[in-house]
């Protein structure tokens, strides 16, 4: 039953997966484009930053659903807003990840940053961001697999993607649409989150490998 | 080359945590700044490179005002070893003494050459350059703590009780070799501490602070023989009060000339007989120049009576010796600090000279007392 339904709809599963990973990465990617250096700033307003956090706390509670549909009165339907409202989602556990990392850096080691004469870019880029990565990363990678399982809700509002197989396989009452829709899905985030542990142990500073001083 | 000018520093909410500071320091001073916790020490330290800004008054180095410079800049002038090491735990020992000469845009080979050198300074060699800060002792990482802050060869360095989290025995060595370092390079150092002893140590002239304000500026000896009022007297300790002694300062003016001493061919019964003769328990192993090669005592022989003949075959080498002419407060300190019952004291050359025993402490004790009694009418005896 389901050789038959891969011997008719092969090529399409092909490119229905490979759309549904792009609409991810592209949101993750621009999840990091934007919270990483937002957290790095939230980290220099002392007052604002928890209010800030609260407040992005609050809209991830959100269901998904919700925030998909809210987004068609202004966006419409297409890849465009899938990848928009998905990019709202990537944005939070990156953005808290950078800030936490952030604040979590020894005092000591900031200081000694200040004491030696760096200006404050170069405090950020040589001592907060790369001491603060392990924890970037691991909210990168939180970001990544989340949002590859939420993607399947793109199909929703016209994103395309896995999501099309399991709306389509619920509205037919037809489990192999499910199937077909899920278990890559499934199988692709446990291959992107195998392939960033790989990333974050090539860009993690191999002083920080085993030792927890930095975070 | 430093002056700080009646500066105050009131914090927000009121808090007057140094109050009217006045000091002129030396170019090639070694200044620390001491006091109970909460005096204000660490508070003056980091006006000077304007991690804290004064709220009166001025401080000028060569002449310059501090505050018309380019905080950023300054910083960079002036070393700074941190407490808790503050090494960057993701760069390598290469990068971390390179780091202000990076910040200065130094050309890649003249960091090198720069980093090779500074190595050189604490005995370490290049095969550190890659190492990371965790994979080196606490000691090393202090080294290469005090190597980054002289990097770019600042003139001024600024220390924050740099040796506070080592284990006294690292911390004894390490303050040693700084001091001579500085000696060497010719450096002007604020040192921040609470330690009295290691303030005695390095200094050359100590501040001692009280709720923000100078109570005296003087050299230890000074301070030592006349402590300005009761709470320096109390602040240095009675115990250290006995360790001076106006007339006799180096160890070869007080050791005992004669120790006993055998050489690694003799047996142990030999060695049993000449302990019983002399009355002593432990006995100095030299070779046949009379250099110091370790140490035998009772207890070892008695162990391996059995086993061995010859003293080579028990010999103790890990013996610590000062030379003869260490100032007799220094080695004070060791004795009892490290509980020793005796220290070798060997010439240059290694060769034993003599040796100081509790014995001859108690005789300094004695004298200081009774010096005391003599020239001044405390109540300290
Ligand atoms: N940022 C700060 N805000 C308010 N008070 C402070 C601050 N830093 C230090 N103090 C207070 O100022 C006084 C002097 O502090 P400090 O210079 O750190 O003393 P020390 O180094 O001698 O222990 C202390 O009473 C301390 O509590």
């Amino acid at each position: 039953m389901f050789t038959d339904f891969l011997k008719t709809n092969g090529p399409e599963l092909l490119i229905k997966a490979w759309e549904h990973l792009y609409i991810s990465l592209i949101a993750v990617l621009l999840g990091i484009l934007v919270a990483v250096p937002l957290g790095i700033l939230l980290t220099r307003m002392k007052r604002s930053a928890p209010v800030l956090i609260g407040a992005v706390n609050i809209l991830q509670t959100l269901p998904s659903l919700a925030i998909l549909a809210f987004f068609i009165p202004f966006l419409g339907v297409g890849k465009v807003p899938a990848i928009i409202a998905l990019f709202f989602y990537s944005v939070l556990p990156i953005l808290r990840n950078t800030y936490i990392g952030i604040k979590g850096i020894n005092e000591n080691l900031l200081e000694a940053g200040r004491g030696i004469g760096m200006t404050s870019w170069e405090r950020i880029r040589f001592v907060e961001f790369p001491l603060a990565l392990p924890v970037i990363m691991a909210g990168i990678r939180t970001a990544t697999v989340y949002l590859i399982g939420w993607a399947t809700l793109a199909s929703f509002i016209g994103g395309g993607g896995l999501g099309d197989y399991i709306f389509t396989g619920l509205n037919l009452y037809q489990e192999e649409y499910i199937i077909a829709g899920a278990v890559p899905a499934i199988i692709m985030a446990i291959f992107v989150d195998f392939f960033l542990a790989r990333v974050e142990g090539k860009v993690v500073p191999r002083g920080l490998k085993g030792t927890k001083q930095a975070v | 080359m430093l002056k700080l000018e009646n500066v105050s520093k009131i914090y927000k909410g009121g808090k007057k945590a140094v109050n009217h500071v006045s000091l002129e320091i030396e170019k090639g001073e070694f200044i620390c700044f001491i006091g109970p916790s909460g005096c204000g020490k660490t508070t003056t330290m980091k006006m000077i490179n304007r991690l804290i800004e004064p709220s009166e008054g001025a401080i000028y180095i060569n002449g310059k005002n501090i505050m018309e410079k380019d905080p950023v800049e300054l910083r960079r002038e002036i070393g700074y070893v941190i407490q808790q090491i503050g090494l960057f735990p993701h760069m390598t020992i290469l990068e971390n003494i390179t780091l202000v000469p990076k910040l200065l845009k130094w050309k890649e080979e003249d960091k090198l050459v720069r980093a090779k050198e500074l190595l050189k300074l604490v005995d370490m060699g290049e095969e550190y350059f890659n190492r990371y800060p965790h994979e080196l002792s606490g000691g090393q990482q202090q080294r290469i703590g005090v190597l980054r802050a002289l990097a770019s060869n600042p003139p001024l360095i600024l220390m924050d009780e740099p040796f506070g989290a080592l284990d006294p025995i690292t911390r004894d060595s390490l303050q040693e070799e700084f001091k001579h370092l500085q000696r060497t390079l010719d450096k002007t150092i604020v040192f921040v501490t609470h330690d009295m002893d290691e303030a005695i140590k390095l200094a050359d002239r100590i501040v001692i602070l009280k709720a923000g304000k100078i109570v005296q500026v003087d050299t230890p000896d000074e301070i030592l023989r006349h402590p300005a009022n009761e709470f320096v007297e109390e602040f240095i300790g009675k115990d250290r009060l006995l360790q001076t002694r106006p007339n006799v300062e180096l160890v070869k003016q007080m050791m005992n000339r004669s120790p006993i001493s055998i050489t690694e061919e003799k047996t142990l019964q030999e060695a049993i007989t000449l302990m019983r003769d002399k009355r002593v328990d432990s006995l100095l192993v030299v070779d046949e120049m009379n250099v110091l090669r370790g140490f035998v005592d009772i207890e070892t022989i008695s162990e391996f009576r059995k086993k061995a003949t010859l003293i080579s075959e028990v010999v103790n080498r890990e013996v610590f010796s000062v030379k003869e002419d260490t100032l007799i407060r220094d080695v004070v300190q060791r004795i009892l600090k490290r509980g020793f019952k005796y220290v070798p004291v060997v010439d240059e050359h290694q060769r034993l000279v003599g040796i100081m025993t509790r014995a001859s402490l108690v005789d300094i004790v004695y004298d200081s007392l009774w010096g005391e009694e003599n020239t001044m009418t405390t109540e300290s005896v």
